[in-house]
């Protein structure tokens, strides 16, 4: 009877944010002599383009016929010769530039470009703008919602930690966080640190909920897409990497310049490779979990822009179906994604904290490279 | 451009072919793993994770980097 | 790749080492120590009530295996008393009648004895009465055969027919 209901109720959330995410669309549905919609491929190519990149505003939706976004501003901090803090507002949308201090800003796609007073962009042999771009450090939505996310760990997990002070088993909430941290610190921390795990378990802890909350977040309706931004990845797989390093011991450091075990002209050989593995590994993790959340909210977005593309009543139906399997799916890796990062980062810092035996067997470098 | 974007697609392709025919062996190892030895179920689907994971993180960067 | 690097936006990145820093250990104070502390603080006890539950369990089967011993003991003892009061009661037995015996041979001896020297004064007395009354009657037989002349002759007659001079 419970499991019933817990089926109910997890059925009736997807079909929540599913009609959410479509109700992005459906704000735009085509009607006669519409011009303003988004309904041609183009059009949700751009609109997806638009979903996946950082955004100055936090729009839960927009009004294609109207034009009017639904939303709110949030503050630009430029750096451009000295600091330049003003709301995105001025911008209205990439309709109108922002003259601070006699410099013309342009927001073009999302990134701030200078401009001069007409804001023409010119374009580079790539095919990007080559205008000259400013330091960008605003506050934009990913920074908002990791900020939001943040404080939800420290009020969620301080308020767990403070349960504990008067009872040693945990109620509420705590039930359902407290096998999670178990689980991190059991399956994943323990199993491939070894016995100097207690140091490390904080870090993959704070990874593996930041990432997991992050990624829950992308399948709501709220137009979140941390994990799936690159910058957003390189800095998590940048800590790993520097945590690696820093934590390597005398043997992880011999195995890199010198592998202990091969004739003398395989060392001079696999020294090089070691360190470019030193580097891959990271920049697989990085790769990794952005291109896993950047494909999931891509077919997700695109399934649902088949809906409007098709617009009759069996692709409709059709579609919306695998949405909802697709949607299931991101769900799974939503937290398989985080297990893995953290799986792999509390498997590289085993890989460096490792006290080796003095002979070396041979299978004793089966550990992969990626 | 069109030319060039023609060999980006066949070599994603090409990296789809790989990354999938590498997911299917993992896979069958995995489960003849799990049918030969049921206890050993839960580390054999962690090593067969982390290695679907390590595959696909080299596929995904293949596919990037086109 | 390009469109990567071309999205790669460094403010961003930037913002998030700076939370991700900060949230690592703002968290791993407030919230990560005090929890594993108090997971391993649980852990922990369960470990030690379990331990103290077993030894408690050992103790007692020790207890156990000492009563065991003890009652094992305790009927050995009582085995052993038993079979040294009935060796005890044995020897009683044999040395009592031992001593009977030999009083008793004792006393027959002495009761023999008695009897042989109460058996040799009566033979005596009666040796001394045959004899004072064989005196007597050879005395009035002799009186009774002497007391005339011609039986004395005869006497002497006879005696001397007896005698034959060879």
């Amino acid at each position: 009877m419970q499991k019933k209901n817990v089926a109910k109720f997890l059925l009736a959330c997807l079909l929540m944010f599913v009609s959410f995410n479509s109700q992005a669309f459906s704000v735009k549905e085509p009607q006669e002599g519409g011009d303003a919609k988004v309904n041609t491929e183009e059009e949700i190519s751009e609109y997806i383009d638009h979903h996946l990149a950082d955004s100055h505003y936090v729009n839960f939706f927009s009004d294609g016929e109207t034009g009017a976004h639904y939303g709110f501003s949030l503050p630009v901090i430029l750096w451009d010769n000295g600091l330049k803090v003003f709301s995105s507002g001025k911008f209205h949308h990439g309709e109108d530039l922002a003259v601070i201090d006699g410099q013309h800003y342009r927001l073009y796609h999302s990134k701030i470009y200078k401009t001069d007073a007409e804001g023409t962009i010119t374009y580079g042999e790539n095919g990007f703008p080559a205008n000259e771009r400013p330091l960008d450090f605003s506050i934009t939505k990913n920074v908002l919602y990791m900020l939001v996310v943040s404080l939800l760990m420290l009020l969620v997990f301080g308020g767990l930690a403070k349960q504990y002070k008067n009872r040693s088993v945990p109620k509420g909430s705590g039930r359902v966080l407290e096998p999670l941290v178990l689980y991190v610190r059991d399956e994943i921390a323990k199993p491939n640190i070894g016995k100097n795990y207690r140091k490390y378990t904080g870090f993959l802890l704070t990874v593996f909920f930041f990432i997991w909350i992050l990624n829950l977040l992308g399948m709501t309706p709220l137009g979140v897409n941390v994990t799936g931004n690159i910058a957003v990845t390189m800095a998590l797989a940048l800590i790993t990497f520097f945590i690696v390093q820093f934590s390597g011991n005398k043997d992880y450091w011999k195995h890199i310049f010198w592998m202990p075990g091969v004739p003398w002209p395989m060392k001079i050989v696999l020294a090089p490779i070691e360190v470019l593995g030193m580097f891959t590994k990271p920049f697989a993790l990085m790769i990794r979990l952005f291109a896993n959340m950047t494909a999931g909210h891509v077919i997700i977005m695109t399934l649902l822009g088949l809906i409007v593309v098709f617009q009759n009543w069996i692709a409709g139906p059709a579609f919306f179906g695998f949405t909802i399997f697709i949607s299931i799916i991101e769900l799974l890796v939503a937290f398989l994604q985080a297990y893995i990062f953290t799986l792999l980062s509390a498997l590289y810092i085993g890989m460096a904290v490792e006290e080796h035996d003095h002979h070396h067997p041979a299978d004793n470098e089966d550990i992969p490279v990626l | 451009m069109e030319e060039a974007l023609n060999l980006d697609m066949i070599g994603a392709g090409l990296i789809i072919i790989g990354a999938g025919f590498g997911l299917g062996k993992i896979g069958s190892a995995a489960m003849e793993g799990i049918a030969r030895q049921p206890e050993a179920a839960g580390k054999i689907q962690t090593a067969m994770i982390i290695i679907a994971a390590l595959l696909e993180g080299v596929a995904f960067a293949a596919l990037f980097a086109v | 790749m390009e469109k990567l690097v071309n999205d790669f936006s460094f403010g961003l990145f930037f913002w998030q080492i700076i939370i991700l820093v900060v949230l690592i250990i703002l968290l791993k104070k407030f919230a990560w120590k005090p929890i594993l502390d108090a997971l391993n603080a649980r852990e922990q006890g369960i470990q030690d009530a379990l331990d103290a539950a077993e030894n408690a369990r050992k103790e007692m089967q020790n207890l156990q295996a000492d009563n065991e011993k003890l009652l094992q003991e305790a009927r050995l003892e009582r085995d052993s008393m038993i079979k040294e009061a009935r060796q005890i009661k044995d020897k009683m037995i044999a040395e009592a009648k031992e001593d009977a015996q030999r009083e008793g041979e004792k006393m027959i001896q002495q009761a023999k004895a008695t009897i042989q020297t109460e058996k040799n004064a009566a033979l005596a007395d009666i040796k001394n009465q045959v004899a004072t009354l064989s005196v007597q009657i050879a005395e009035k037989v002799i009186r009774e055969e002497l007391s005339s002349k011609a039986k004395q002759e005869k006497l002497v007659e006879d005696m001397l027919d007896d005698v034959t001079l060879n």
